[in-house]
């Protein structure tokens, strides 16, 4: 595999579906992050489900909610590293609903035209989420 | 209170209560002229659907109610940029049931989370429409005397027609159901229609190509219209599009007792020589649609039918 330096302090999130890492990066707009160093694997061989990416962030990340990430890929663990050592591995239960966490992209859907409109997904039991207004699925790769 | 806003919202048995409702205003209109006396509907109707409106309108005015609103969004405050949440709000001060039509998907929920009275889903763009929902049923039961044990076609635009996706979730809440689905590859039903819906109930369906194959085995055929607008090219629709048009002649292979359903305005799918035909029932689904939206103003206002001093049920 490519090496990226072990992380000392920061979080590395794994198992990320393939192809869909960079959307992610720009939904938790790391761009932004002035003072981590920010890695994106894409299409890291992987044992378990062939390909994947993954996200690894050294660096002050406690401005930043990674549980989101696992709300809309169920598969991703999240991996808290300090000093070296890994302090906390989690895989984000998925909330019923996602009140403005994510945004419903339909053109034709009301959330595009009315003002100060929540946009609300609820949680199919697929493990999917779908605007409660227009019932599209939320897909990671139209981010 | 209770809203209508999409087609499974009610209950098996609430959506059995309410046929059953609409069957007996059905059987004698002039017994409920007055069950909503001094009530008023409100029908909010952001983009102009003349036939939908007039039912809601006659069947309110049928019930002895009043009447308010807008006919589209060009004479309402919508033009001025009000939000479906405060257009609501303010309704609730003057009415006591809405119906709402709007182009956005989505915009009648909105209307309902902020509204004190109850919303009527009457279309919201592609999406759902609850009422044609159920005078389909209503007018199925009463062509075929139940609703349980039917094959039922659906012909022509599966794919974006989302009246059929409304009629086949709900109908397959009844057992012992067959669906046939009749379509030109480009416009077969959605994937999660299969996937979702019927596959977990084990429910049998036939996707097919041939409405002619299909016409002998049917107790209902259910037409939609193919639109030019779906096809990437020209020759595709012109070479498909009458595959999927009913005629007399065809008609000779379907059943003696089969019903024709078509949620209109029809285009050309369905010829004129097969109106006069007995099996031809899209003019009574526009009658029972007045009945059928009767039975629901009643029943999400708690109104009491006179003939059994009850609510359909509690809403
Ligand atoms: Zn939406």
């Amino acid at each position: 595999m490519l090496k990226v330096d072990e992380i000392q302090n920061g979080v590395v999130i794994d198992h990320i579906t393939a192809g869909t890492g960079l959307a992610l990066y720009h939904l938790m707009e790391l761009e932004k992050l002035n003072d981590a160093s920010v890695a994106l694997l894409q299409n890291v061989r992987s044992q378990k489900s062939g390909k994947k990416d993954i996200i690894k962030i050294e660096g002050d990340i406690t401005s930043l909610d990674f549980n989101v990430l696992g709300y809309l890929d169920p598969q991703i663990t999240i991996t808290y590293i300090e000093n070296g050592h890994v302090t906390r591995k989690v895989r984000p239960e998925q909330p019923k609903q996602l009140v403005n966490v994510i945004k419903c992209t339909n053109p034709r859907c009301i959330t595009s035209l009315e003002e100060g409109c929540d946009h609300i997904f609820a949680l199919t039991p697929s493990g999917r989420y779908r605007c409660i207004y227009c019932e599209q699925e939320f897909k990671v790769q139209n981010l | 209170m209770r809203h209508l806003i999409d087609p499974l919202d009610f209950t098996y048995e609430e959506t059995l209560r309410l046929l059953d409702l609409a069957d007996r205003i059905h059987d004698d209109p002039a017994a409920y002229k007055d069950v909503a006396y001094r009530k008023r509907l409100a029908s909010l109707f952001y983009e102009p659907s003349t036939r939908t409106r007039l039912s809601f309108e006659a069947a309110m005015l049928n019930l002895g109610g009043q009447v308010l609103g807008f006919p589209d969004a060009g004479v309402s405050s919508a033009s001025k940029g009000e939000t479906v949440a405060d257009t609501i709000r303010i309704v609730s001060c003057y009415a006591d049931i809405a119906a709402m039509r709007h182009p956005k998907e989505g915009a009648p929920l909105r209307a309902a989370r902020y509204s004190r009275i109850p919303v009527i889903n009457a279309g919201d763009g592609g999406h759902s429409h609850p009422t044609q929902t159920l005078l389909d049923m209503m007018t199925i039961r009463r062509r075929k005397g139940h609703l349980d044990g039917l094959t039922i076609g659906f012909c022509g635009d599966l794919k974006f027609g989302r009246t059929v996706h409304s009629l086949i979730k709900s109908l397959s809440r009844w057992p012992n159901m067959k669906f046939v689905l009749i379509s030109p590859e480009e416009l077969r039903v959605p994937d999660y229609i299969l996937t979702e819906v019927l596959d977990p109930k084990g429910i049998p369906y036939v996707e097919t190509r041939s409405l002619e194959e299909a016409l002998p085995q049917l107790d209902i055929l259910y037409m939609t219209r193919v639109q030019r607008e779906r096809f990437f090219n020209e020759e595709d629709y012109v070479r498909l599009k009458n595959s999927y048009v009913l005629t007399k002649a065809k008609l000779a292979q379907a059943p003696a007792d089969m019903a024709v359903l078509h949620p209109l305005p029809r285009v050309n799918e369905i010829t004129l020589d097969v109106d006069d035909d007995p099996r031809a029932a899209y003019f009574e689904q526009a009658q029972n649609g007045v009945y059928m939206r009767m039975a629901l103003i009643m029943t999400l206002l708690g109104l009491k039918d006179p003939k059994t001093g009850e609510v359909a049920f509690q809403c």
